[in-house]
């Protein structure tokens, strides 16, 4: 099993981006590749979650949003531990608690390519992550305070791009079912990974023009970014087993609390948060995070689901 | 040519603020306004508008000069200190001066 060529994709891009090459791609593209992984994700979870879903669903997504709320909390701690003030702590914290669904994009296809079964209503768990850590994270920079905007926050959060998208896909999966969807297969078979390696390039284009601000921060800032998916890692993985998924579920969950926010996070702290510095958070989740995660991060998470298991837990 | 003069107000800023700055405009009394993406670079850095946390828009109102102050000086007062914005004022001809 050698390296997974999307993998070798972003690697590709990340190069590219550091010798300041003239290589760019449209941002249209960008868009329209992110749009297309996530109607993909979600109609195929749709159209699973029609054939096994079950009322133990309801109890386990209530146990995901607690997920969402302890992650940016365990951030938010490390970080006042590393000396960054409340403001900034409290908006970093916010995007470790989120998810990134590129991040989740790349475990699909990792899991698929090794033919290991995972639960089909994982792109609802990414759905439910994404929204509590935003409220923690504005809960933690300053409070339950006046000038909050709620009804623009409620907005940007439940209306926001990813979550639709994912739900969107969900629901047209689950209606139309197994039958009806041949047609639209292809979207999460053939033509996945063609258009996550096309987006992991991007990915890395983006991910290396974040590296250079990293001189800036310096050391406690990619410690922190190193340091926090592996303990999200872990909570996400032992909350999986107690709630007895597959070793497949197990490194999905994992992988999830692992991750940190790129797209819904940044735009709804900008408003909410705006006296957080914006540049600080993104360095850390699109500059070291996610190019952990995608190369060393998720098989890491995967041995770490299989040993769990083997010792029983 | 019979022209009138009116006022120009220029703000570029961040992407995510265009919701809100709109909302401002309405109640403003703008009598209209053009939106347009921009990129660039300034005291905050590069603004590449590669993708979404990182783009700019542009947006010019052309009104009386009474209400562009007071566009400029609530955008001030409100947005100045925690965004990248800078916002100008120039003093134009129309041909249709019920139209700003």
């Amino acid at each position: 099993m050698g390296i997974d060529p999307v993998v070798l994709f972003f690697v590709f891009g990340l190069f590219a981006g550091l010798v300041k090459s003239e290589l760019k791609l449209p941002p249209a593209l960008y868009e329209t590749l992110s749009i297309i992984l996530l109607l993909a994700i979600g109609l195929h979870g749709g159209v699973e979650l029609a054939e096994q879903a079950s009322a133990a669903l309801l109890g386990q997504s209530l146990l995901v949003l607690a997920l969402g709320v302890l992650l940016p909390i365990l951030a938010f701690i490390l970080l006042r531990g590393l000396r960054f003030d409340r403001v900034n702590a409290a908006a970093v914290a916010a995007h470790y608690g989120s998810v990134s669904a590129g991040t989740f994009a790349v475990v699909v296809a990792y899991l698929a390519a090794r033919e290991i079964f995972f639960e089909s209503y994982m792109p609802l768990f990414v759905a439910i992550l994404e929204i509590p850590a935003i409220l923690v994270g504005i809960l933690l920079a300053k409070g339950v305070s006046r000038d909050t905007d709620w009804k623009e926050l409620g907005r940007e959060i439940f209306l926001g791009k990813s979550i639709m998208l994912l739900l969107g896909g969900l629901l047209i999966g689950a209606i139309a079912g197994k039958e009806a969807i041949k047609p639209l297969e292809p979207l999460y078979t053939s033509m996945f990974k063609p258009v996550l390696a096309f987006f992991l390039l991007e990915m890395g284009l983006i991910a290396s023009g974040q590296l250079g601000s990293l001189k800036r921060y310096g050391i406690k800032l990619a410690a922190f970014a190193l340091i926090m998916p592996l303990i999200g890692a872990l909570v996400g993985a032992m909350l999986a087993r107690f709630m007895g998924l597959s070793v497949g579920g197990t490194a999905m969950l994992a992988t999830l609390a692992a991750s940190a926010s790129y797209i819904a996070v940044p735009a709804a702290m900008r408003l909410a948060v705006p006296e957080a510095n914006p540049s600080l958070s993104l360095t850390a989740s699109l500059g070291i995070t996610f190019p952990f995660n995608i190369l060393i991060g998720i098989p890491l998470y995967l041995a770490l689901a299989e040993r769990l298991i083997a010792w029983g837990f | 040519m019979n022209a009138h003069n009116r006022t120009l107000l220029t703000v570029i800023c961040e992407a995510a603020l265009e919701h809100k700055l709109v909302a401002d405009l309405k109640t403003l009394g703008a009598p209209g306004w053009t939106l347009s993406d921009a990129r660039g670079s300034g005291s905050r850095g590069v603004r590449s508008a590669g993708w979404d946390t990182d783009g700019n828009i542009r947006l010019e109102v052309i009104c009386s000069r009474e209400i562009a102050e007071r566009i400029a000086e609530h955008l001030q007062a409100r947005y100045y200190e925690h965004f990248a914005m800078v916002c100008y004022l120039a003093e134009v001809e129309v041909l249709r001066p019920e139209k700003f």
